[in-house]
């Protein structure tokens, strides 16, 4: 009963949503020729605004949170979650944190020679403890109410079901780098024949090529840690700085796409603006990008809307029709941050993907003589 | 009276002198004047756009001849190519160049002056553009590749081609940098027509260019940029590094603005290209060599 009253609260409020960005890009857009280009623009504190009259969309925001891109199963339709519910998973992981954040026991044993078997990076051999984990603490709200997942488009809050075709082109070619792979998911050597064989299987984060979970975007998606990202905008091109891996994404404004023979590792992005929306159009991927296992016919489409003078609400369309029978839609809040960004020097520090092809090796090597002791 | 030929000739060359005279030299106490650069909306000079270097500096900041190879070895009657680089015959040696330096002179101090020397020595495996590695400041200006600069009012920030380095110019200074960085943390300030740069905080990982010209990680660069025409930055890098040189020392060239419709960075991602390089030999089945 609670979930269908939740249902009918989200409905009217991303209908209300919606009909009122619909109305302000409609306002927005009606006026630049019924108003001489130079004429003063609207000013106020709650949506500060560039020279050229458009929303200033400049900072530093961190898009670390709580909600995952994929709404858990447990959910079902249920796009928002009750204040109660928010407060006490917000409250699960804040405790999980402080107790994370005591003292170890310094007479603790080693732990096991090559994890104690967990999921968590490395076996939980001690990869990332609680000071390299900067996920947030709190789920997003839009519109004033806490999200269970990222995705709001299909309904169930989930990536939908990939084409046959794709299954097949990804069943081909299994461990193969995506741009969303998260750290610390390695299959390990046993359980992913071939992906230690060379560094092009390595994901693509473990190469530095660029971030992992598709923080590079588009779509720019919340990981793990290092969620900062820095909006400047000009007249001509907005430029999104990722922090990992220091990627600058350069948006032309009012451009045309790079002829289909150019390929970037995270597209070509031109933008314009819809009213008081900054739309961002992304073609032109590489096959090595693979974001969720797609094409270089992937398609993003990116909506970033001032919401108040602090947070910006970030929307996005994937469409890939090699893999995805139908688009999806994501959108959360990036809300600034006076956080310093500090350079995210990746590759110059890699000692990580040489010792494991190092280490792969090794393993081959010792395989090769209990094969031949054996014998 | 018929002019002969060498008289038609003198009258002419004498207007011709006339004329070119009166276009090179100014009317006495009459400068011409400064060039003012277009203006962003807060009133500053505007730098946005695509920017590159079109120097040798990147091969060399100082004056030098052309050179055979970046690698070099001896051979019977003089330094020959080094086998690792000798296939690319031509396309590998180094071009020659007027420098960049103030005087072509670095106040080196002498151990410093020795482990560039070294530097040059072992160049393939010393250099840390060979492994794309983030090239710092100043180098990253004049390598081979256009930037981006990013100006509003409210910030200030650097994009590079060449391993998609960036800077961030804090316009409010942050304090000492907390930590260093390959790209240094850069603080910048108005001069009039020109804008500063104080970049600190470097590791001592970067160079200046392929000849091995160093610092340590006490570097502070001062950087000018002002706008001298429509298309031109005159750029200045102050080096000041007390472990490394006796006193500070400048190189100063214009760059240049990438003027073509369709300008615009691409992805230089070199990371992908050094991997054979960096850890070819531990593939399950190395490529030959």
């Amino acid at each position: 009963m609670r979930s269908h009253i939740s249902i009918a609260i989200a409905a009217a409020a991303a209908l209300a949503l919606s009909a009122t960005l619909l109305a302000q890009s409609q306002a927005t857009r009606g006026t630049p020729t019924a108003r001489p280009a130079a004429a003063p623009q609207p000013k106020s504190t709650m949506n500060p605004r560039t020279a050229d009259g458009h929303p200033d969309l400049q900072g530093v925001y961190d898009l670390a949170t709580l909600t995952p891109l994929e709404r858990p199963p447990m959910f079902g339709n249920n796009l928002t979650l009750t204040p109660q519910q928010a407060k006490r998973l917000e409250q699960q992981v804040a405790d999980r944190k402080e107790q994370a954040a005591r003292p170890s026991d310094s007479n603790r044993a080693a732990p096991p020679i090559g994890g104690d078997g967990s999921t968590g990076a490395a076996g939980n051999v001690g990869g990332y403890n609680n000071f390299w984990i900067d996920n947030g603490s709190e789920y997003v709200t839009v519109n004033g109410e806490k999200r269970t997942s990222i995705i709001v488009d299909p309904q169930n809050g989930r990536v939908p079901q990939v084409t046959a075709a794709a299954r097949q082109r990804q069943a081909a070619r299994p461990n193969v780098p995506t741009s969303d792979q998260q750290e610390g998911t390695d299959p390990g050597l046993e359980r992913a024949p071939g992906a230690y064989d060379d560094p092009e299987r390595r994901p693509l984060g473990e190469r530095c090529l660029l971030g992992f979970g598709s923080t590079s975007g588009p779509p720019s998606l919340p990981v793990l840690y290092n969620n900062l990202h820095q909006i400047v905008q000009t007249r001509d091109t907005i430029m999104i700085l990722n922090e990992m891996d220091h990627d600058a994404r350069i948006i032309r404004m009012n451009a045309e796409h790079l002829p289909s023979t150019v390929r970037k590792w995270l597209g070509d992005s031109v933008g314009h603006w819809e009213g008081d929306t900054l739309v961002v159009d992304t073609t032109n991927f590489t096959d090595k990008t693979r974001f969720r296992g797609s094409t270089d016919q992937l398609h993003v489409v990116e909506r970033f809307t001032r919401i108040n003078d602090k947070t910006l609400l970030y929307r996005f369309t994937v469409e890939d029709p090699a893999t995805w029978s139908q688009s999806w839609t994501g959108e959360y809040t990036w809300p600034a941050t006076d956080t310093q960004l500090f350079e995210y020097a990746c590759h110059e520090g890699n000692y990580a993907l040489g010792n494991i092809l190092r280490g792969a090796r090794q393993r081959d090597a010792e395989e090769a003589a209990k094969k031949s002791g054996n014998r | 009276m018929k002019l002969g030929l060498r008289s038609v000739l003198a009258v002419v060359a004498a207007v011709a002198g006339a004329v070119a005279i009166s276009l090179v030299v100014p009317v006495s106490g009459q400068q011409a004047p400064a060039y003012r650069a277009p203006r962003t909306p807060d009133g500053h000079p505007d730098l946005n756009g695509i920017w590159q270097a079109n120097n040798e500096a990147n091969w060399d900041i100082q004056m030098h001849v052309a050179r055979p190879a970046l690698a070099l070895r001896a051979g019977p009657y003089g330094p020959v190519p080094a086998k690792d680089v000798l296939a690319l015959g031509a396309v590998g040696s180094v071009p020659p160049g007027m420098g960049v330096v103030e005087g072509n002179e670095i106040p080196y101090k002498p151990e410093a002056l020795a482990q560039k020397k070294k530097n040059q020595d072992n160049y393939l495996t010393s250099d840390p553009e060979v492994k794309c590695y983030l090239p710092g400041v100043p180098r990253a200006n004049y390598m081979p590749y256009p930037f981006q600069i990013f100006q509003s009012p409210k910030a200030f920030f650097i994009a590079y081609e060449y391993a998609g380095a960036t800077r961030n110019v804090y316009l409010k200074d942050p304090g000492p940098a907390p930590v260093d960085s390959w790209m240094g943390q850069s603080v910048g300030h108005w001069e009039g027509e020109t804008f500063v740069i104080d970049v600190t905080g470097f590791t001592d990982t970067t160079w200046f260019d392929r000849a091995g010209n160093f610092h340590s990680e006490a570097l502070h660069v001062t950087e000018r940029y002002t706008r001298t025409s429509p298309d031109v930055i005159q750029y200045e890098a102050t080096i000041d590094d007390p472990k490394t040189f006796t006193k500070p020392w400048k190189m100063s060239m214009p760059l240049y603005r990438r003027v073509e419709k369709n300008a615009q960075l691409m992805d230089f991602k070199c990371v992908e290209f050094v991997e054979e390089l960096m850890y070819g030999q531990w593939r399950k089945k190395p490529l030959s060599q």
